[in-house]
């Protein structure tokens, strides 16, 4: 069995694992892992009878992605306090808002970067504000950095001195070279106030964001988790005005194709509106689950399509051209 | 992969999987009586891979990832491979493990109780751990010593033991009935020659023991000790430790509860039997 159709199955349907022989068990933790789905498998399928080298790496997960949160929700509130000054919106994204609001994908969810959408507006004041508070720069390379301001949706990224956390500082939610033009002023005035004096995007945002960056961003690398996301947020928010929201922001393909995709791997419950497989839907599946049983990628050539397709929706042909033409001579090359 | 190797050491599994045959089987050899992972279910994957498929035979060069990887890992020559596999099981350890705190040190044990050393490279760690197994304590690790956060308690991890250079010799005369593997020239390192723990080491890795003494030794001074107060031992293991920040408050915990309550010193040595009077005397 494809050893990503098997973490699949078992994250849909935990009671699977009594199938399972120590073989089975290698591949599931290795792809999990390679797919950053390490402590959601753990969460999963916790208390259930298991061998006991299972239960131990299931307890082992479950304790890091505890710290993991904690170090997450801990860093919003370092920006929060670092951006208080401002009176500006502050808006968490993806792992770290999930986590704020306590919302189903967050439970036993890697959390990487701090995400955050401010208005564009803000942006230079942010910056400064966080350069102020010890944030520093990544990118050295100044045709990175002049890109990064000219063309994408975000700040280059900047890193914690002392914590060496990163924060990604987002005015929308695709780069501005894409042909998709959210709606950003909608994604800040329709923002929910948390507990802690942050904000989040409100629920049928935060469905359209994973399915932009999932679908209309990026070459589908880490895919699984991603899709998984969506899958807990359809479940916790359902499939009201979804659709309409979704078409405001433009976004209205990529959302069909994630809640298909989310049916076909998760199981996820659907309307049968929303249900049904286009041409190009068994691709977008070979590349999700693109996994051997030792957690590593395959399907090379599903793979560089996907990262060709990733560099055409991102920006138009001739200035793609351009962009590869700079990074190639500067010694870049994809994995 | 299609060479695979599962094996247990200490209380972590490991599956390693290689493109090629020959580093499996020297680790078939060096490792024939650990036992495997527990249930068959390892801890850590290790894979041993060529960049391109080309590269399997032509100038074979072995690529170290696994479960957890660094951005360019430099790769080894084939004849290297056993070091290879080595140091993925270490990668995956450092980078990986939560389970248990991780200093970098050695450590043997007698009578329950644990002495850990650590240091730089190059303080005699290996070599120092080494002589001592060949004296009659029992080696527990020459690379990593892990300590339960809920315990106190130190875990064996009792790997090959990595000699380099001047220590190669040093040991070989002093544990001549030992089993040792390939001698490996200009390796990142330079030359490294992997040693078997001795039967007692192997068959006790499961049992844990209570750390007694924490040892910073430094090769190449004139004899001295001093003790090293509970702070300079908190910090100098904070620096030795790869997962001490991931751990945050359990392992905060579980370090200044080690150095509260274990003695430390630091001892400078001229030569190995020097060291070892000195760390007997101590312990």
């Amino acid at each position: 069995m494809n050893p990503a159709l098997l973490l699949a199955g078992v994250l849909r349907d935990p009671a699977t694992i009594a199938d399972l022989a120590a073989p089975d068990w290698n591949a599931l933790w290795a792809v999990a892992r390679a797919e950053q789905l390490a402590g959601t498998l753990a969460h999963r399928i916790a208390g259930l009878p298991m061998p006991e080298a299972a239960a131990q790496l299931v307890a082992d997960a479950i304790v890091s992605a505890e710290q993991g949160r904690t170090a997450a929700l801990w860093e919003a509130e370092m920006a929060r306090r670092a951006l208080a000054e401002l009176d500006v919106p502050v808006v968490l994204l993806k792992g770290t808002a999930y986590a704020a609001a306590g919302l189903s994908p967050s439970v036993g969810r890697v959390i990487g970067d701090l995400d955050i959408l401010v208005p564009r507006d803000a942006m230079a004041a942010v910056e400064a504000a966080l350069l102020a508070a010890s944030w520093e720069w990544v990118k050295p390379d100044p045709y990175d950095d002049a890109y990064y301001r000219r063309w994408m949706h975000e700040l280059p990224p900047l890193i914690h001195r002392d914590r060496d956390k990163m924060i990604d500082v987002h005015h929308t939610i695709l780069p501005l070279t894409a042909r998709i033009r959210p709606d950003a002023a909608a994604l800040l005035a329709d923002s929910v106030a948390l507990g802690n004096g942050l904000r989040m995007l409100g629920a049928q945002d935060m469905l359209c964001h994973a399915a932009a960056h999932l679908f209309a961003d990026g070459d589908l690398a880490g895919g699984m988790r991603n899709l998984w996301d969506i899958h807990c947020l359809l479940g916790e928010f359902g499939f009201d005005g979804l659709a309409e929201r979704a078409a405001q922001h433009g976004l209205g393909a990529a959302m069909a194709r994630a809640v298909r995709q989310s049916v076909r791997l998760y199981g996820t419950e659907a309307p049968p509106k929303w249900q049904g497989w286009d041409a190009l839907d068994p691709l977008f599946h070979r590349r999700l689950t693109a996994r051997d049983a030792w957690g590593r990628s395959t399907r090379k050539a599903v793979q560089l399509g996907f990262y060709i397709r990733s560099h055409l929706l991102r920006m138009p042909p001739a200035m793609l051209a351009r962009h590869l033409w700079t990074k190639w001579r500067k010694g870049y090359r994809p994995a | 992969m299609r060479h695979l190797k599962l094996l247990r050491i200490g209380p972590i599994g490991f599956r390693i999987g290689s493109h090629w045959r020959r580093p499996i089987a020297a680790l078939d050899e060096l490792y024939r009586d650990y036992p495997g992972p527990r249930d068959d279910i390892a801890d850590f994957n290790v894979h041993l891979f060529a960049a391109r498929p080309w590269r399997r035979v032509l100038r074979p060069s072995v690529h170290i990832a696994g479960d957890f990887v660094i951005p360019d890992a430099a790769p080894l020559p084939l004849a290297q491979g056993l070091l290879a596999a080595e140091m993925g099981m270490n990668l995956q350890m450092a980078l990986g493990l939560r389970r248990y705190l991780l200093l970098h040190a050695s450590m043997v044990e007698r009578n329950g109780r644990a002495v850990l050393m650590t240091g730089i490279s190059g303080a005699g760690k290996s070599t120092l751990a080494a002589l001592l197994m060949a004296r009659g304590w029992r080696l527990m690790g020459d690379e990593f010593a892990l300590i339960d956060c809920a315990t106190g308690l130190a875990h064996a991890f009792p790997r090959l033991v990595s000699l380099k250079n001047e220590a190669i010799d040093v040991v070989t005369q002093a544990l001549p009935g030992a089993r040792f593997g390939p001698l490996l020239q200009g390796t990142p390192k330079g030359a490294i020659r992997h040693l078997v723990p001795d039967a007692r080491a192997i068959a006790a890795m499961e049992v844990p023991a209570e750390p007694s003494l924490i040892l910073f030794p430094r090769f190449g001074f004139e004899p001295a000790e001093r003790p090293v107060l509970p702070s300079e031992a908190f910090v100098r293991l904070t620096q030795s430790s790869t997962n001490y920040v991931a751990l945050a408050e359990r392992g905060f915990e579980a370090l200044t509860r080690l150095v509260q309550t274990v003695p430390a010193r630091a001892i400078d040595y001229p030569d190995a039997a020097t060291a070892l009077a000195m760390v007997e005397a101590l312990a």
